[in-house]
């Protein structure tokens, strides 16, 4: 038997939960459709120059909802066997946290990929360059939200309480994130609350790839996201596989 | 092939700790199939969680397939195979596609994946099955899936959680001769169950678990001779004189019951006996003790009651 290497399980389980979503496409299709909603029924109404500020707006909205259901998916795996499955197998634990989320972030690239060049139908701009960056960044927030996601699942173990802790939490970490409207038009209360939201920091970063500004707290606050919640996924998926 | 000492596993609850093991002793030899009988919540599920790495005993040490179970879980989980007792396969994949994921897991190549894959599915008559939906089997064809994902990585040690349950009657028969077969190749079965024909048909030794601690062991047959006697009925319209002849004999009726050692054979002279005494009878019966006799013996409860509530 070859020694058992971290890289080679967590490939193995993205593999295995990748599989499905290769065979049936459609799925990936359909988790465009809100996005696309927003940017043809939404997007118009903040005018010309409204595209430069919207769009990573977007973006980062898409990671939240994207990776924040993630873990719905773990679910059907926990009640019947699979879980316990796999936790029987020498596999890394982590590898069967990373694997997954690793699925929902490569699934989030492509379509956040898609909703650009959609939205340079409608005048968005933006070079190579700062398509990378964005996505980039994108990707790191879909890694500690999927994390924390599946972590949440893996405790929950109920979809109806699962779905109310989502709603509780992404609805409000959205709205004083300031992807719709900017925050500063509001009174002040609600502007300081939303810089207490490290949501708001990325959008305030994934706006600066795409105009002029500045990246520094929006990567301060998603390197702290990652750390915080790949921490908790891994320390959790390790404690109930105990 | 297992050597469990002293296992146990306290549940820390909100009305107190519940002992759900209280500190059991296993041993099975290799090439045994022993069968874990006992009640739902007995601790049969936790002993085996237990055993399996899933759960981490809060007392207790164990050597699972020449792996110390608390130092080396790693090494047991190689060498062990686990069937659970949901089903283990994704619902949104295919039956090839789990099995060579699964025998990756254990640390085969590609190739010889493969090669274990098309054996397995042959071995367990899931050819023809490979690109179908793990959920468009049935029943029995996801069970016999799920004992060839324990499989892949040729444990000597299967560890199977009540591997029957929701089974009809004819795949519950299949899924048997398929176990006994892995016994036959040499492979050693640990097996929980409550179904009492279950654990008399497969296994060559019992354990008897209730409220956390092992109550009896021995091969069925062992265990059904401690229960004094075979059941005889008799259906006499005598039956108070006949009573009379037996201790603890029960009269119902026209029929009277009573318990005698190896009744098969002593049931001839027994009726020569009572012919001659002049006891008109019309029927006679002779029951062997079944498991459920054992364990009402032995635990006060039948499992029967038990196994029809779940």
């Amino acid at each position: 038997m070859p020694p058992r290497n971290l890289l080679g399980d967590t490939w193995l389980v993205f593999c295995r939960v990748m599989l499905p979503v290769v065979r049936n496409p459609v799925a990936v299709v359909f988790g465009i459709a809100q996005p696309l909603l927003y940017l043809g029924l939404f997007g118009p109404l903040l005018g010309e120059g409204g595209w430069q500020w919207f769009v990573p707006g977007l973006l980062v909205q898409m990671a939240l909802f994207g990776t924040a259901y993630a873990g719905f998916s773990l679910l059907p795996e926990v009640r019947t066997g699979v879980m316990e499955r796999l936790r029987v197998t020498p596999v890394s634990r982590i590898a069967l946290l990373v694997g997954r989320v690793g699925k929902d972030v490569v699934l989030l690239v492509v379509q956040s990929l898609l909703i650009m060049l959609a939205a340079m139908l409608f005048g968005f701009r933006a070079t190579a360059g700062q398509m990378l960056l964005g996505l980039g960044l994108v990707a790191l927030l879909g890694i500690a939200i999927g994390s924390v996601s599946y972590a949440i699942a893996l405790k929950v173990k109920l979809e109806y309480v699962f779905a109310s802790v989502l709603s509780a939490t992404i609805v409000p970490l959205m709205l004083l994130s300031g992807v719709l409207l900017p925050m500063s038009n509001g009174p002040r209360w609600l502007y300081w609350l939303s810089r207490i939201n490290p949501l708001a920091h990325v959008v305030d970063a994934e706006r600066s790839i795409f105009n002029p500004g500045t990246v520094l707290y929006g990567l301060i606050s998603v390197a702290a996201l990652v750390l915080v919640g790949v921490f908790y996924g891994v320390r959790t998926f390790n404690k109930e596989s105990a | 092939m297992i050597k469990a000492r002293g296992l146990a596993r306290r549940f820390t609850t909100k009305t107190g700790p519940v002992d759900a093991v209280k500190g059991v002793d296993v041993d099975v030899a290799e090439g045994e199939l022993v069968g874990f009988l006992g009640p739902n919540g007995a601790g049969k599920s936790t002993t085996l969680r237990m055993l399996t790495t899933l759960l981490q005993p809060t007392a207790g040490e164990a050597v699972i397939a020449g792996h110390d179970l608390l130092t080396d879980p790693a090494g047991v989980r190689q060498n062990i195979g686990y069937v659970g007792q949901k089903n283990g396969s994704g619902q949104d994949q295919r039956v090839a596609d789990e099995l060579e994921f699964q025998a990756r897991f254990y640390g085969l190549s590609r190739h010889d994946a493969r090669r274990k894959v098309a054996d397995l599915l042959e071995r367990f008559d899931l050819q023809g099955l490979e690109k179908r939906g793990v959920i468009t089997l049935s029943g029995g064809q996801q069970r016999r899936l799920d004992i060839a994902m324990g499989m892949l990585h040729d444990p000597r040690l299967l560890f199977l959680d009540e591997p029957s349950t929701a089974l009809d009657p004819q795949s519950r028969r299949n899924l048997w001769d398929h176990i006994r077969q892995l016994k036959a190749d040499g492979v050693t079965v640990f097996l929980t169950t409550h179904y009492l024909d279950e654990a008399d048909f497969l296994s060559d030794r019992l354990l008897v678990i209730d409220h956390g601690s092992i109550v009896g062991e021995g091969s069925p047959d062992e265990l059904k001779q401690r229960v004094s006697g075979d059941l005889v009925v008799l259906g006499t319209p005598q039956a108070s004189i006949v009573a009379s002849k037996f201790e603890n004999a029960v009269v119902e009726g026209e029929q009277v019951s009573f318990r005698i050692p190896n009744g098969d054979r002593a049931l001839p002279g027994l009726l020569r006996d009572l012919d001659n005494i002049g006891v008109e009878l019309h029927s006679v019966q002779v029951h062997r003790p079944t498991l459920d006799d054992v364990f009402l013996t032995m635990t006060g409860r039948s499992l029967r009651e038990e196994a029809n509530a779940a």
